[in-house]
């Protein structure tokens, strides 16, 4: 395979990780710790971080090991693969990111469970060679984290109107100043704290995506089609 | 001589959308006014908030859509929704919580399902249930109804209550309650007919025992009972206008009804009865004008009468065993839900299609 290849192959993985495929907004993938820990912008990045490394992990060992799995257990070892990179990720937040892994609770566990990861593993690593699958990783882990960071952000600064509340709990505690305060609320917003918020902050999220498609899909049909031939119908 | 040809139906009844909701707004000044009476200048606040916000959200939701925006403005259903939630809420509650209600109710629940006749909830109860989820203390300060003694704040207190949450003088709603409390009148005063039997009856005394609180008069809650009445009788109207029909208020409020008999006769001690039921929080106005929204509720006459019975049920539950004073939102939610299945299941069958009767 020429560079040239490759490297169209690497961006189209990139665009279809981060936005024609999106795991959260185009296969819905994932949504339960998506919902569920995204009511800040740390927690959102911890676990999105936390599922980067996983997806990277699981698909580059899946893709060395794909010529050894016998196809009818594949799927029990692309779980055993996966957990065992989950408890790796949880025993190092367990080490360095205490505050934090007591705030994702049971969802770092649960990344086992994610099918977004199970599906790429299935669908793309299980196929494909070593470097290709990590990149694939790495896109979709970033999509997938992307979106849980944006969501993160939405509901932090509507619920409580700040952004980077308790950063310190992921990144050390020089982070405590990256806390921003951007609106003194009298009453917090409760509604986007708890898990309905999610729900409609995911929905609207979904929705402006399509509406930015929709508009690129016209705007590309309206584009004039260059050296177009006209068919002749009648016979003269 | 050539005559104009229309295909059926030949008569028809020459009523708009803006027709029914002027019916509607009409049928509710009964109980608008009662609740003035008893709850003093905020509703009046509330309402015109409510609606002057809801017209401009209509109009830039419209406008966003690339919709024709006068006819929609012109049909008053964005008003009707805005003074649905605007007698929902505590009179005297701050200004910008109904102007988070009334935004979410026409952008969100509204237009984001697709504008008028396309959306699956009631607008005014999502926008409830949304105010009532996020900012639970102001969503429950209901003050108390004026009537044995109790004054409701003057225009000039109201109008700073809404505003600044003070009164001029610097009371706040709490401070205003205790004034009131201290000058001889019952502690409890800062709760709804409802919500006083449910904390009363948890501490231990009995449904007679806390019945004895002057919010009581003599069969429901002071005031309460005769918001309920009021919004009975504009309902009633609208039926003999024939704006609504009978199915969705008679089954909601026999099936209500039936639920508290059944339980009163189980517990007499404990549960309240039918008066309490159907004379307390927003049952008339849930049974006439929240449930019968055409948009959002089942549309067979049977599927109406399952429709609404099932809310007068989920209202009894929610309000026997449920965690919030009222029910009347949750359970208008909980029937929307069940709408598209109620429909598949009692759309009546057309002239020669289906089963051949015996």
């Amino acid at each position: 395979m020429s560079d040239q290849e490759l490297s169209n192959e690497l961006k189209t993985l990139a665009r279809n990780g981060l936005w024609e495929n999106n795991p959260a907004l185009v296969q819905l993938l994932g949504l339960c710790p998506l919902l569920a820990v995204t009511g800040t912008v740390t927690n959102a990045l911890g676990l999105g971080l936390a599922t980067l490394l996983v997806l990277v992990g699981s698909n580059v060992t899946v893709s060395l090991v794909r010529n050894w799995v016998p196809n009818e257990v594949r799927i029990p070892v692309f779980v055993i693969v996966i957990a065992t990179f989950v408890t790796f990720v949880e025993l190092m937040m367990h080490a360095f990111t205490y505050g934090l892994f007591t705030a994702l609770g049971i969802f770092i566990p649960l990344i086992v469970t994610n099918c977004a990861i199970i599906g790429r593993a299935e669908a793309y690593a299980s196929k494909n060679p070593w470097h290709k699958a990590a990149f694939d990783g790495l896109t979709m882990g970033a999509g997938f984290a992307l979106v849980l960071v944006l969501l993160g952000a939405l509901r932090e600064i509507i619920g409580q109107g700040t952004l980077f509340d308790g950063a310190d709990l992921l990144l050390g505690s020089w982070a405590a100043g990256l806390r921003i305060e951007l609106i003194q609320f009298d009453y917090p917003l409760l509604l986007a704290v708890l898990p309905p918020g999610a729900f409609i902050g995911m929905g609207i999220m979904i929705a402006v995506k399509n509406v930015i498609d929709r508009q690129r899909n016209e705007k590309a049909a309206q584009a004039p089609v260059e050296k177009a031939q006209r068919a002749r119908v009648t016979s003269q | 001589m050539s005559f104009y040809i229309a295909s059926s139906p030949h008569h028809h009844v020459r009523r708009t959308t803006h027709d029914i909701m002027r019916w509607v707004l009409l049928a509710m000044v009964p109980g608008v006014l009662a609740q003035l009476y008893f709850f003093g200048w905020g509703v009046l606040f509330q309402l015109v908030l409510a609606i002057c916000v809801a017209l401009f959200a209509e109009a830039g939701a419209l406008f966003l859509r690339h919709r024709p925006i006068k006819p929609a403005l012109h049909d008053y259903s964005a008003v009707v929704t805005a003074a649905l939630l605007a007698v929902s809420i505590p009179p005297l509650a701050p200004w910008w919580v109904i102007l988070i209600g009334t935004l979410f109710a026409i952008l969100v629940v509204k237009h984001m399902f697709g504008g008028i006749g396309q959306n699956i909830f009631n607008p005014a109860m999502a926008a409830y249930v949304m105010l009532l989820v996020s900012f639970p203390v102001q969503m429950t300060a209901w003050m108390p109804p004026a009537v044995a003694g109790y004054q409701a704040p003057g225009l000039f207190d109201s109008l700073w209550l809404f505003f600044t949450t003070y009164t001029a003088e610097g009371y706040s709603l709490e401070q205003v309650r205790l004034v009131w409390s201290e000058s001889g009148l019952d502690a409890m005063a800062m709760a709804t007919p409802l919500d006083h039997i449910k904390t009363e009856v948890s501490r231990g005394f009995t449904l007679a025992e806390s019945m004895q609180s002057a919010i009581f008069s003599w069969f429901a809650g002071a005031g309460w009972q005769w918001v309920n009445l009021a919004f009975l009788a504009g309902g009633l109207t609208l039926l003999v206008q024939r704006i609504i029909t009978w199915h969705i208020p008679v089954a909601l409020l026999s099936s209500l009804g039936l639920c508290a008999i059944l339980g009163a006769l189980a517990s007499p001690d404990l549960l309240p009865g039918f008066n309490i039921h159907l004379l307390s929080g927003g049952t008339m106005l849930a049974a006439f004008f929240i449930a019968t929204d055409p948009v959002s509720a089942a549309t067979s006459n049977k599927g109406k009468l399952v429709y609404a019975a099932l809310i007068g049920l989920l209202i009894y539950i929610i309000r026997t065993w449920g965690g919030y004073p009222d029910a009347v939102a949750f359970a208008v939610l909980l029937g929307n839900l069940c709408v598209p299945v109620i429909d598949q299941y009692t759309r009546p069958q057309t002239y020669g299609h289906g089963e051949p009767r015996p």
